[in-house]
């Protein structure tokens, strides 16, 4: 039944308008029976356990595949991941990430500058899919903020001493993870 | 010409070829992709990566299309299953040894490898054994190798050996152990080395200054012309937010064919010297302050009027680069005779303008560049060609070797070359006039001709007579007088007896200018004795040697030009040092503009601009600006309108410099679009056979001719930037 067909009552209408449908809807509003209907839920739920988190204190689990904050990760020698091969740019769908490489001095090619614009992020993710050496990754980490402008850059160090910081559990996520791919 | 015909099928059309042409030619004629590899149209068949096999019928094996000649009734099949199976199972073997390391390659994105594998490879390999490695080759500062990516093509080897005439790559090894290497440890010097880069399908051969610096994909790619040689040899800029990061060539058979030299490659690294000036200054009380455009064009305008006022227009010299646009040049040339000024130039290093009334309109080759290869006998006199115009060179070295043309040399030095040599002669710088004599004379008996009076003094020796010999006789001949004749102290003298010698043999005379647009500053009148078109000036003012050696009051500077290193002389030092104004108009912050100029303003180089350079043959090029502009730089020709409206001039409301190059063309008339100017033979002065010079020769080694080339790092760390200038 499309909305806005169904008559409301038999007020402004020819009698040849009443069908046994309008009368019924007629007495069910008038003697409140959706009302009373709506409230034997509320009353229901009320004696029921509740599910509202308690945030900050309190938080719900998160996926391993969380898209988050992201990090630039290091072998456990302690090398960048990273190439330079500009894969993530290339696939940025927000046009987010700006990378420049060079020779560095061990003769390896190395990002000089990679840098995520967090405004421009949609966090889908496509970073972490195109690169070749797992090195830009999304954490789970989403509580953060920033004060003044040019903050929501995330420069090559912050995502290094991201990636640093959370090293255990964004491998931790990674194995978890991998049986999967 | 009907038994050249050939009938063939091609994937079930009937399609005709000429006889002797391979079954590649005639898929890419009629747009049937075959696969390939070490099939270049520019090197002869190797048929050594085996990707381009394709199925012919009652063959029994499927055949390389680069390397079978077509027959005729022959059928050919370029998708069969036969033929797919073998180019899959071909670009399988040769993925077994090639690393898997796209993402840090910088071929990455514009292989041919990649391409193809995306074509005709598995999603999976299936060999398990030990790859090869290879060790990489320091093969000089230009060319980066990563050898393990190689697939054995051949056509750098092929490139050094048939284009460049100097192998400096080879194979070594055979099987598995096959590696493409140089010589002995040494580095690969040629001056079209850099074309390696480009002919390389993998990424083994890779552009060394780019190395590791960005993408394929992430660059535009804008046409632009070369600004170091008077070929004009057409360039594609690949530009990253603004920035030039490289440059490839574009094809054009008629001008660089598919190369480019590697001056022309790798001197973009110049635009972005750390001398680059970001914003115009002027110097206040004896020190240098950044300011902004309108005081500095206010502080040029006043600093140029102020001199004309109080000592006059005389005293006030204009020098400009050769390599400033057409553009630039008009209005350099239109500003400075508006303001009655007639001391302009931009034949800096020129030394002999006694027979300046008798130049040609332009210093022109004669003959298309194209036409070169035709020629039946070249005579060059005064040049390393190699060394001046790279690509003039090769077009010659084809010429020798698949024309059969006689090349013979009159030089101060035997400049080395790799193709066939007639004659090379070497004679002092003094004895070149009297060498050429002694030729005309060997042309006059040869032909049967009246030997002028002049020439009865030097009889010819063998050497000369084989010159003479080859230059009277045949098709289409040229005598080339390259940049050694134009920097001679005598150039006048050389230029009289070459006229005559051309008149005694039926040859072009043509001139090989240095700068790559000194054609279109002698079209647009940047000259102290004609206007644009050539038309002659009422009072001649100083040339280039004149305003070095003369001390005058207001000097402008423009392109950036280097006293000493763009001039013939130092002496333009001193004047500038002692000048009561110098205006420097220029991309660079050099030495010489820092110690003597007063105003500084920051103009955009040929990669930054619009504009149009003319090459040698008369071909205007016209093109866009690539990058950005660094800092505050603007474009040369608006910086001159800017000021030409400062100083009150009529007549300067460019709104484009399209609008500034049709307004020049207007005033060209039909000279703006002649091709190739018939050199002229008119000219008979006075010379002297022989006899102390009034100065000096001096070799223009390759990566010295201009600002740009200079502060070229990659080429300035190569082994022939080290040569030092020699005085003949």
């Amino acid at each position: 039944m499309r909305l806005g067909v169904v008559p409301c009552g038999p007020v402004g209408r020819g009698l040849k308008d009443i069908t046994v449908a309008s009368l019924r809807h007629f007495a069910k509003t008038l003697l409140l029976g959706e009302l009373l209907s709506g409230l034997a839920l509320t009353f229901k739920y009320m004696w029921k356990p509740k599910f509202t988190v308690h945030y900050p204190q309190e938080k719900t689990p998160q996926s391993v595949r969380y898209r988050g904050l992201h990090a630039l990760r290091r072998y456990p020698n302690g090398e960048e991941r990273c190439i330079a091969c500009k894969l993530c740019e290339a696939v940025c769908p927000a046009l987010a990430i700006t990378i420049e490489s060079d020779v560095s001095n061990d003769g390896t090619r190395r990002t000089t500058r990679y840098d995520i614009d967090l405004f421009k992020c949609i966090y889908c993710g496509f970073c972490e899919e195109a690169c070749p050496v797992d090195a830009i990754v999304e954490t789970r980490i989403h509580e953060y903020h920033m004060e003044n402008r040019g903050e929501n850059i995330m420069t090559k160090d912050k995502l290094l001493a991201v990636g640093d910081r959370f090293q255990a559990m964004i491998t931790a996520d990674k194995t978890a993870d991998a049986p999967y791919r | 010409m009907s038994q050249d015909i050939v009938n063939v099928e091609v994937d079930g059309v009937a399609v005709q070829g000429r006889k002797g042409q391979m079954i590649i030619h005639v898929t890419d004629a009629h747009q049937a992709y075959v696969p390939r590899f070490c099939y270049h149209e520019k090197l002869s068949v190797a048929a050594n990566c085996r990707m381009c096999l394709v199925e012919v019928e009652k063959a029994p094996k499927p055949l390389p299309a680069c390397a079978t000649p077509i027959a005729e009734g022959m059928k050919i099949f370029t998708k069969s299953p036969k033929a797919l199976g073998a180019q899959k199972a071909t670009m399988e073997f040769l993925l077994i040894n090639h690393p898997l390391d796209c993402p840090i390659c910088d071929q990455g994105g514009e292989c041919e490898l990649q391409d193809l594998a995306m074509g005709f490879g598995r999603d999976a390999a299936r060999f398990e054994e030990r790859k090869r490695v290879v060790k990489d080759k320091n093969i000089g500062p230009l060319v980066s190798t990563d050898m393990t990516r190689c697939i054995h093509c051949t056509r750098c080897v092929r490139f050094t050996a048939e284009i460049a005439g100097l192998q400096e790559l080879g194979t070594m090894g055979r099987g598995e152990a096959t590696q493409i290497s140089t010589w002995v440890e040494q580095s690969v010097n040629h001056e079209l080395s850099g074309n390696i880069i480009d002919l390389c399908p993998v990424g083994a051969l890779n552009s060394k200054p780019f190395r590791y610096q960005g993408r394929s994909w992430e660059m535009t790619q804008t046409p632009m012309v070369s600004p170091h040689d008077a070929l004009g040899s057409n360039l594609s800029g690949h530009v990253r937010r603004g920035t030039l990061m490289r440059v490839v060539p574009q094809a054009n058979e008629s001008v660089n064919e598919t190369w480019i030299s590697d001056r022309d490659r790798f001197s973009y690294e110049g635009i972005y010297a750390s001398d680059r000036l970001l914003s115009p200054m002027v110097r206040q009380a004896g020190v240098w302050v950044t300011t902004d455009w309108e005081s500095a064009l206010e502080a040029a305008a006043q600093g140029l009027q102020q001199v004309i006022a109080q000592r006059g227009v005389e005293q006030v010299g204009v020098l400009s680069l050769p390599s400033a646009t057409t553009e630039e040049a008009w209005l350099l040339s239109r500003l400075a005779r508006t303001l009655g000024i007639s001391n302009l130039d931009h034949r800096l290093r020129q030394q002999d303008f006694r027979d300046q009334s008798a130049d040609p309109l332009y210093p022109g080759l004669g003959v298309e560049i194209a036409a070169m290869e035709q020629l039946s006998a070249l005579l060059v006199v005064g040049s390393d060609l190699r060394q001046e115009a790279p690509l003039l060179a090769h077009r010659v070295r084809t010429a020798a070797i698949h024309h059969q043309t006689s090349v013979s040399f009159i030089n101060p030095v035997a400049f080395e070359y790799l193709f066939p040599v007639a004659s090379n002669r070497a004679v002092s710088a003094d004895a070149m006039v009297a060498e050429l004599a002694s030729v005309g004379r060997a042309i006059a008996e040869a032909t049967g001709q009246a030997v002028p009076a002049w020439l009865q003094g030097a009889p010819p020796t063998d050497g000369q007579r084989l010159i003479a010999n080859s230059l009277c006789q045949g098709g289409r001949r040229l005598l080339l007088l390259g940049g050694l004749v134009e920097r001679h102290p005598a150039r006048a003298d050389l230029r009289a007896v070459a006229s005559v010698v051309a008149g005694l043999a039926g040859a072009t005379l043509g001139y090989l200018p240095t700068g790559s647009n000194a054609v279109g500053a002698s079209l647009a009148g940047v000259l102290p004795h004609r206007e644009a078109a050539g038309e002659p000036v009422s009072a001649v003012g100083l040339n280039a040697a004149e305003m070095a050696s003369t001390p005058l009051s207001a000097y402008v500077l423009f392109g950036g030009l280097e006293p000493g290193l763009d001039t013939a002389s130092t002496a333009l030092t001193g004047q500038l040092a002692t000048a009561d104004f110098v205006l420097a108009i220029t991309p660079f912050a050099s030495p010489e503009a820092i110690a003597h100029a007063h105003v500084i303003l920051p103009i955009g180089t040929f990669a930054e601009t619009s504009g149009t350079f003319v090459n040698v043959e008369g071909r205007w090029q016209s093109f866009v600006a690539a990058a950005r502009l660094v800092g505050e730089a603007r474009p040369g020709w608006k910086v001159l309108r800017v000021l030409a409206n400062l100083l009150g001039l009529p007549g300067f409301d460019y709104e484009s410099s399209e609008a500034v190059r049709l307004e020049l063309q207007q005033v060209l008339g039909a000279v703006a679009h002649a091709r190739v100017t018939s050199a002229e033979t008119a000219y008979r002065g006075e010379w002297q056979i022989a006899g102390a010079l009034a100065g000096n020769l001096a070799s223009l080694p390759m990566y010295q001719v201009d600002p740009i080339v200079r502060r070229a790092s990659a080429l300035q760390d190569t082994l022939v930037a080290r040569q030092a200038v020699t005085v003949y």
